[in-house]
């Protein structure tokens, strides 16, 4: 026997087998690999999203994202060409023709802040910066699950439990405690924020259901059969144990984001995070100049907390819908 | 007997499994899932493993592909004209080793990942084994399903597991098996997932491939009917022991261990004129923890004797021409 | 000969699936007399388990029975609903399930689920009269009385199926159907299992339905035996004939193709193919695609399920004259 493994190479068949006919030789060296991996690809997401489109939850979700993502892009447009930033600037605008806060009006929609700021450009703003928070968040929370859950799965032993004893330090931690500690440490801005929330949910909770999901596919005949085949301990996490992951990191996905944009909103209520727009910084304005229980002033409340509730729902039912797809045994025949 | 050195000869093969192990405090009871096994393979002259569950076949299956280490024992594979001793390779000649050893699974559902075409699952050992490029492993690919049975192979190669029946996940787990030319294949109970009119064709093929490309099979299975199908040898094993071993043919008509006389009487078959002898035996397979040293079969036997609680259990003795049978009355 | 307690008459069942209607049983028909055992044989899929379910309307929720009557003693099941079934379950017809330990609820003791059960069916039961039955049950079946007081996780394979068997004879029923009652036990267990079901059986003169993939269980214990293909009932005889003289290819290809132990090594032989998609059943036999001996005829026309003398039905335009 030999160890090189590359010079004998292909010790192929016994010729009186090569019973491949020339026709579909040819066409095998016609198709190139990578184009039908993406046909295959293509058509997998044609049949998710046709599962994905039969559920009600899903579709409310999605179209809840839609509307915010729409709102998002818009903003820059209309400060561009409809509004003046003198007036309608969601930080420095001021409409000296009205008394503030004023109810909404043609002008002003959702009406003005105390500041004499427009409501609706401010709401339209902080869009964006809440959409990449919960996406920054939520893509360093699977990253970082993904890893640790199928190595500390994989190889079990030591690795596994300095990572699972981590993961239970972590959720012994109340967060929003830690989160306003550290903001008195140093500066908290969106982007630390983010970082910091993918960190503290991707080390913790979700590290411990994505391992206990990778300790079921480490047990599977396929992967005994890559370890008789000769494939390594990497070729397995990549190629088995990750790809079955998938589904269930994109479902954490969307929760996290759910979480990230929450914990934004209680920060910046309590003045902790250093942002100059978002949602949870409009209820703080309200807050901080005494009109938050002011019923007569709803505007100023009602679309920012609204925002938060639907933008947090419509991931999670999407994260919800997207389990169906996923685990066949939850969908209805 | 020919005088060509085995291709397989494995000497006191042991594995145990220890049980209530604690972070520091060390196992004291251990399951005894091979215990002392010891047998040969001719090259081209398969052997049946045949036992009730919790035999320890499986976990024999295992040792000699390596997916367990044993715990103590040798096992030596002839491959490519020189002496391969299994237990204590290490590094990349487990990897070399692996081209000559392969498995088949007995689910056809759990041994093929879902999120792989059959073109990953088949081309697998060849990617990891750095054997050929694309195309040279697409050909050989589809070389292989062709000669599974799986025709025209393009329309198979990238289909995922979910769009095959159970009979062609296996064909394609024997492809995935055969595709970089082994030597020698333990094959794990691959039919007994099967319905009968798939199993037939299943065997067929795995005879057919045995042959012509000189595979040689450690088949393990729990129906004796189906290694007599499989099998030039038999060994039937219970509770980690090999009880009784010869030709086929032979261990099957002329029994001489009680256990295979209890096994062979309790197989059903297919004629409703059948009369039976019934052997009576006693209970149920017990796990092996921790077994006393006398004879493993001692408490169910019908022809324990006094012989055989006072000695340990039986050698495995060549009773007649390569029959070997381990019981002190039979 | 014995009185007919089950008739089954053109019984037709679909699954409502998001791809369309499944046909899982299509036009069976079969009598079962007292004291009789029948065998169901067939491969996964082909609809002996569906049967067995439609006999005592244990259906999943997208099953629809769309044909045929179910008649025991004279009452049709078919109308009947939910609350109209129930006193015939158990009492009347016991069912013992593939998955013994499914069917034993692991958080009580294994003589209290079927103490509960005959509460549930027979009233008038005192604590200890209840024991004291169940303390028989477990004898008929051949467990040890003690064990009743034990978990279930505390019983091997073979002693689970076995209470599940005590379970379904708590109640004297008149059927018995068994899906599968061994497949997940080793050899010598199972046989030991099938003889004392047997000799249960001849002792209380019951009926049993047995219903496996594995031909040679069926023939150790069925007096006639009904072979199913792809939702069809393709041959039904008694076990002499179905085993001596098949009529259906199909049953000569199912006897041909298995292995024996004892008898002479003969080839195996293997039939091409795979068994129908029951969304789109071929037309005609739904056989035909696998059938040495089809026809245009087996191709355009659904062959009609004749007793062709003796009781030999069969469901073929071409049965074959053979002898095995």
């Amino acid at each position: 026997m030999t160890t090189n493994k590359r010079q004998n190479a292909p010790a192929i068949i016994p010729s009186e087998l090569t019973t491949l006919d020339p026709q579909e030789r040819a066409q095998l060296r016609k198709q190139a690999l990578w184009r039908v991996r993406l046909r295959l690809m293509g058509q997998s997401l044609h049949a998710n999203w046709r599962l994905f489109t039969e559920n009600p939850i899903g579709l409310i979700g999605l179209s809840i994202i839609v509307f915010y993502g729409c709102l998002a892009l818009a903003h820059p447009l209309l400060m561009g060409r409809v509004w003046s930033p003198s007036i309608y600037h969601p930080v420095t605008g001021f409409n000296p023709l009205l008394a503030h806060p004023s109810p909404p009006s043609a002008q002003h929609w959702l009406g003005t802040d105390p500041f004499g700021r427009d409501i609706l450009s401010q709401l339209m703003y902080s869009t964006s910066s809440e959409f990449i928070l919960g996406m920054v968040a939520a893509l360093l929370t699977v990253t970082i699950g993904t890893a640790i859950g199928a190595i500390a799965a994989y190889y079990g032993g030591w690795v596994d439990t300095l990572f699972m004893r981590l993961a239970d330090l972590v959720i012994t931690l109340p967060s929003l405690v830690l989160l306003i500690v550290l903001s008195g440490i140093f500066e908290l801005n969106l982007p630390r924020l983010a970082i910091i929330i993918g960190i503290l949910s991707g080390f913790g909770g979700t590290t411990i259901i994505i391992k206990s999901q990778a300790l079921t596919i480490k047990v599977r005949t396929y992967v005994e059969a890559a370890r008789v085949a000769g494939g390594s301990h990497a070729h397995i996490i990549m190629r088995h144990i990750i790809p079955n992951l998938l589904p269930l990191t994109f479902l954490y996905m969307m929760f996290t984001v759910t979480d990230a944009i929450f914990a934004e909103a209680v920060l910046s209520y309590f003045g902790l995070l250093n942002v100059r727009m978002s949602w949870g910084m409009m209820i703080y304005t309200t807050q901080s100049t005494g009109y938050l229980l002011n019923m007569e002033t709803w505007w100023l409340i009602v679309p920012s907390g609204l925002s938060i509730t639907l933008l947090c729902a419509a991931f999670y039912l999407v994260g919800r819908a997207m389990d169906e797809v996923i685990n066949p045994r939850l969908r209805k025949r | 007997m020919t005088v060509t050195a085995p291709l397989v000869r494995v000497e006191g093969l042991r594995k145990l499994f220890p049980l209530n192990q604690g972070l520091l405090r060390p196992a004291t009871s251990f399951i005894h899932a091979v215990d002392g096994v010891s047998f040969a393979i001719a090259p081209g002259k398969s052997l049946a493993l045949v036992g009730e569950s919790g035999s320890g076949k499986t976990t024999t299956g295992k040792l000699l592909v390596r997916l367990l280490h044993p715990t103590d024992g040798q096992i030596v594979m002839r491959l490519n004209d020189a002496d391969v001793a299994v237990t204590t390779l290490k590094g990349d000649r487990v990897r070399a080793f692996r081209r000559h050893v392969q498995m088949i699974f007995q689910d056809p559902y759990e041994s093929l990942n879902p999120r792989r075409t059959i073109y990953d699952t088949v081309a697998e050992p060849l990617y990891v084994q750095g054997i050929g490029n694309v195309l040279d492993r697409q050909e050989r690919v589809a070389e292989l399903l062709t000669l599974v049975g799986l025709t025209p192979p393009s329309t198979f190669m990238f289909r995922f597991p979910h769009e095959l029946s159970g009979g062609q996940r296996q064909r394609v787990a024997i492809a995935r098996a055969l595709v970089i030319n082994p030597a020698f294949v333990v094959a794990d109970e691959p039919t007994s997932m099967l319905d009968v009119s798939i199993r037939a064709s299943v065997m067929q093929l795995m005879q057919r491939l045995a042959e012509h490309l000189h595979v040689t099979y450690l088949y393990i299975t729990h129906d004796l009917a189906v290694a007599r199908y499989m099998s030039d040898r038999l060994a039937v094993m219970y509770l980690g022991k090999i009880v009784e071993m010869g030709d086929t043919e032979e261990v099957l008509h002329h029994p001489q261990h009680p256990y295979t006389q209890a096994l062979l009487s309790a197989v059903p078959v297919p004629d409703p004129g059948w009369k039976r002898t019934p052997i009576e035996i006693k209970g149920g397979v017990s796990k092996p923890v921790n077994p006393p040293p006398r004879c493993r079969f001692y408490d169910r036997c019908p022809l324990a004797a006094k012989i055989c609680e006072d000695n340990d259990h039986p050698p495995l003795e060549d009773k007649s021409a390569g029959h070997y049978v381990a019981c002190y009355r039979a | 000969m014995a009185e007919t307690i089950l008739q089954v008459e053109n019984l037709t069942m679909h699954y409502i699936t998001r791809a369309g209607a499944v046909s899982a049983v299509d036009d069976v028909s079969f009598t079962l007399a007292e004291g009789e055992s029948l065998g169901l044989v067939g491969e996964s899929g082909c609809g002996k388990t569906s049967v067995a379910n439609s006999l005592l309307k244990l259906l999943a929720d997208n099953a629809r029975i769309t044909g045929g009557r179910i008649l025991f003693k004279g009452v049709d099941f078919v109308p009947l609903n939910e609350a109209q079934m129930r006193p015939y379950r158990w009492r009347n017809i016991a069912m013992v399930f593939q998955a013994a330990m499914n069917s034993l609820n692991p958080v009580y003791r294994v003589g209290d689920q079927i103490i509960e059960a005959l509460e549930t069916h027979l009233s008038p039961y005192s604590f200890d009269q209840a024991r004291q039955r169940v303390a028989e049950l477990f004898t008929m079946v051949g467990l040890d009385p003690r064990l009743m007081d034990q978990y279930p996780h505390e019983y091997s394979g073979g002693m689970r199926q076995r209470a599940v068997i005590a379970m379904a004879l708590a109640c004297n029923p008149d059927i018995i159907i068994a899906d599968e009652p061994t497949t997940a036990l080793d050899v010598i267990v199972q046989d030991t299992l099938l003889r004392q079901l047997q000799t249960l059986q001849a002792r209380i003169g019951m009926s049993m339905i047995y219903i496996s993939h594995d031909i040679a269980v069926i023939a150790e214990v069925s007096d006639r035996i009904g072979v199913m293909y792809a939702g069809k009932l393709v041959e039904l005889a008694s076990a002499e004939d179905i085993f001596h003289q098949p009529l259906h290819p199909y049953t000569i290809a199912l006897m041909s193709a298995f292995p024996s132990v004892t008898g002479p090594r003969r080839a195996l032989q293997t039939l091409p193919g795979e068994p129908p998609d029951l969304l789109h059943p071929p037309d005609g036999c739904r056989f035909h695609p696998r059938c040495p001996f089809a026809s245009n005829q087996c191709r355009e026309q659904t062959p009609l399920f004749q007793d062709r003398g003796g009781g030999h039905a069969v469901a073929c335009w071409h049965p074959q004259e053979t002898r095995i």
